[in-house]
């Protein structure tokens, strides 16, 4: 494998070939926020977070999905990017019904992480508030979808990695939402091995055990990272 | 099957002609207004005038008078007869004796006619499109015969390329190049797709020439299946055009039985096969890569690229998507040549352009126009100006990913790099006129409205941003904005233009821009005003 020497923000940067500058970046010790990307999983650049500029590309490159190359030049954190991370993240916000005070991920959710980082004031959009189900039906899990960001880890986490592929994407636009099997309740959903790993890889409190209460969820998402490693150890 | 086989049904199909024929049009659009019916009653009325052996009535394809339908024409005299109804068939036929008639008659000299150049529409209006042999008579699958015969792959591509044809799906990507890209891309085996998907609200050029002349397409998907070295073509097509996928249906048969598809096509090494997968109406589908995914059997979302279709498409083998338009101009440029087709039109622009006029004009319909022409032939000459005379504002071109341009600019000649410059762009061809009466905040907000219910949901920008910029439209609309919001709403256009995922997001602002750059006072009268 050769290597390729890239600069991300006025640093040389090192990187394998085939890797994303997403990992380059990081290798380097430089932070790019992402969402929809969990080490393990396969990308769908749907978050757009990680966008960056790459000189000599008219469009901002999600980091990715965006393969290094020789000579590249790469910047992961100009003011218009950060005002456009800052407006993605409201807008996820004013989407549904994000309140952290009553819920059970916070202090361990990926999306307060991102609005951390991203300096998150205020919500500048008008809140849509739409009315979304809670699914309790599973004896273990449950799915509360006011919380969902519809970054579907959990549906490539099922079908990537556990290789059942329970959870799915139904509907379109604001009214799009995952589901389990044919849009059963989750506890009829009879391919759900029970396993989760969905919620293991959920970054918010949309996917919660049953019996958790407020800021309990603790999770590690690095142990999906660990079954697809050891996978790729073994083959 | 050779060429002299090839002659041999053309020449059949001519002797077989009567000297008189009635076309009359049988497309979706005369079909709604009673098209069909009144084919029967002429052929009854034919009968019944005993003038069968000198006269026949031909079902033909779309003529793109659609506004004043169902269309008659009688050639070979070309007498026009127009909005024919099924009880005037008896006269009509006997306006051919000689007999007073008083249908509505279309004069062949009028500019709707005259100032337009057909060339995938050539047919249009001419022949049976259920009918192969009619297709075969008139020059069909000769340009399919010449490349497989006559011309390697590459010479096919140059062709292509020397003729500065661009993809008529509307980002005008150059088709030669597409091409070549695939031919040269490594794989297994290598796909031909041909998108006709068409969801622009108010287009129907793709429909048209789908139901018109089903086997120029045919035609086109093969002679690119040889040129990329495909095997295996698919015509996706929505599920709204039943006609269109009913005749491709008949053509794709019918093209079979004759050897001109599928394995040894005219007697060579060259085998292709083309199915048709029906979409199920989502506007987002006819983006490459979700369209991709449809044909594969999942959802109907688009993926990020590169990589791109031409190296990584169907089930990740090499794959030519062009669109329907793009595909009918293939045959033309074999059989005519690249000098020829190269001839017509601007510098970057080649060749000619569909477009669906509608709105306020006088004359509302299907017309192929020259590259380079100016907005003002269009609407003006082509089109008559407004049905009551009075000041046309601005036109709409691209639909949900275009913009308006204003009356102030119609001196803009029609290419894609000029619509773009403006602003707007060519987009697959939809072209609407307004006048004074149309408000143009409410225009922006029906388009965005268009693309927040057929955003796929995929990335955030688009499926959150669209709808916040309805409600921001909506807020302007009711006059319960200041003019700061106008900022805000100039801002989020931005965002969801340069973070979307996929060209639907990229350019669901386009409509609000463009109206906010040249009729931004309209906005402006509906703020409140500053404290
Ligand atoms: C949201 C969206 C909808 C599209 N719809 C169509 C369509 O209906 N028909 C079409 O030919 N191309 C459509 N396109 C463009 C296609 O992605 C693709 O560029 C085109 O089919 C390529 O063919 P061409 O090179 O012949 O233009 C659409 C693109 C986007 C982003
Ligand atoms: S449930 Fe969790 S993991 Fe699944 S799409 Fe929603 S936020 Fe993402
Ligand atoms: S831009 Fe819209 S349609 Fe395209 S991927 Fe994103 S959500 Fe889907
Ligand atoms: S992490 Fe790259 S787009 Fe979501």
């Amino acid at each position: 494998m050769s290597a390729r020497t890239l600069t991300i923000n006025q640093t040389l940067v090192s990187a394998r070939e085939g890797e994303s500058v997403l990992e380059a970046a990081r290798d380097a010790g430089i932070t790019i926020p992402t969402l929809c990307h969990l080490d393990g999983l396969s990308e769908v650049g749907a978050c757009r977070l990680c966008l960056v500029e790459v000189a000599g590309s008219s469009r901002l490159l999600p980091a990715c999905r965006t393969t290094v190359s020789e000579g590249m030049q790469v910047q992961t954190d100009t003011p218009r990017l950060q005002e456009y991370r800052r407006a993605i993240v409201e807008l996820l916000f004013a989407e549904r019904n994000h309140v952290c005070a009553v819920c059970v991920a916070s202090g361990h959710c990926d999306l307060q992480d991102l609005a951390l980082h991203v300096g998150m004031t205020h919500v500048r959009y008008e809140y849509l508030a739409p009315s979304c189900a809670v699914d309790t039906s599973h004896p273990r899990f449950g799915i509360d979808h006011n919380r969902c960001v519809l970054c579907t880890r959990c549906v490539r986490a099922c079908d990537e990695v556990e290789g059942v592929h329970t959870w799915d994407i139904a509907g379109r636009g604001v009214a799009a939402r995952v589901i389990t099997d044919l849009n059963v309740p989750w506890g009829e959903a009879t391919s759900c091995t029970s396993c989760g790993k969905c919620l293991l890889a959920c970054p918010t409190g949309a996917i919660f055990p049953r019996g958790s209460t407020v800021a309990e969820v603790q999770r590690d998402h690095s142990s999906i990272t660990r079954i697809m490693t050891a996978r790729g150890e073994r083959w | 099957m050779d060429i002299s086989e090839l002659h041999a049904i053309a020449e059949r199909e001519r002797a077989r002609r009567t000297s008189i024929r009635i076309h009359c049009c049988t497309s979706s659009g005369c079909m709604a207004s009673g098209g069909v019916v009144l084919h029967e009653q002429l052929t009854k009325a034919v009968s019944a005038a005993g003038r069968q052996a000198e006269i026949e009535t031909v079902a033909v394809g779309c003529m793109g008078f659609c506004g004043l339908g169902p269309m008659v024409v009688v050639e070979p005299e070309h007498l026009i007869f127009e909005r024919v109804r099924p009880d005037q068939a008896a006269e009509l036929v006997g306006a051919l004796a000689g007999k007073p008639c008083s249908i509505e008659r279309g004069d062949p000299q009028h500019p709707f006619f005259a100032r337009q150049l057909p060339i995938v529409r050539r047919n249009g209006g001419q022949i049976n499109p259920e009918r192969i042999e009619e297709y075969i008579a008139a020059g069909g699958y000769q340009a399919l015969y010449h490349a497989v015969h006559d011309l390697e792959p590459n010479e096919v591509i140059e062709e292509l390329t020397r003729s500065g044809l661009r993809g008529r799906g509307g980002a005008g990507y150059p088709t030669g190049l597409k091409w070549a890209t695939v031919a040269k891309s490594r794989g297994e085996r290598k796909f031909v797709v041909c998108n006709g998907d068409e969801g622009d609200p108010g287009a129907f050029m793709d429909r048209s020439i789908l139901e018109s002349d089903p086997h120029l397409v045919l035609e086109g998907m093969c002679i690119a299946g040889y040129a990329v070295g495909a095997s295996q073509g698919y015509l996706y097509v929505r599920g709204e055009y039943p006609l269109a996928i009913s005749r491709l249906q008949k053509a794709i048969g019918q093209a079979r039985r004759l050897g001109i598809l599928g394995s040894q096509i005219f007697d060579t090494a060259f085998d292709f096969k083309i199915d048709i997968r029906v979409g199920a109406g989502a506007f987002v589908c006819g983006e490459e890569t979700a369209l991709i995914a449809s044909i594969e059997g999942r959802r109907g979302q688009p993926r990020p690229r590169p990589p791109y279709p031409a190296e990584q498409g169907l089930w990740g083998f090499p794959t030519l998507i062009n669109n329907v338009e793009t595909l009918a101009n293939i045959a033309p440029i074999i059989n005519g040549g690249a000098d020829w087709y190269a001839s017509i039109g601007t510098a970057q622009s080649k060749g000619t352009k569909v477009f669906a006029l509608t709105g306020k004009v006088r004359n509302t319909g299907l017309i192929e126009v020259p590259m380079g022409i100016s907005l003002r032939e269009i609407v003006e000459d082509l089109g008559g100006g407004t049905p009551d005379g009075v000041a046309v504002k601005a036109v709409q071109t691209g639909g949900p990913s275009g913009g308006c341009i204003p009356a102030s600019l119609f001196h803009t000649a029609v290419s894609y790099e000029t619509l773009a410059e403006v602003g707007s762009i060519m987009g697959s061809g939809g072209m609407v006129v307004m006048d004074a009466s149309t408000d143009m905040v409410e225009l922006a907000r029906f388009y965005v409205d268009f693309c927040m219910d057929e955003s796929c949901g995929k990335c955030i920008p688009c499926r959150v941003g669209t709808i916040q910029l309805h409600r921001l439209l909506s807020r302007i609309r009711a006059g319960e904005a200041s003019r700061a919001e106008l900022d805000d709403l100039e801002q989020l256009c931005n965002l969801v233009r340069d973070t979307s995922l996929c060209g639907l997001g990229q350019s669901a602002p386009n409509p609000v821009l463009s109206t906010l750059r040249y009729f931004r006072e309209e906005y402006e009268a509906l703020c409140q005003p500053e404290p």
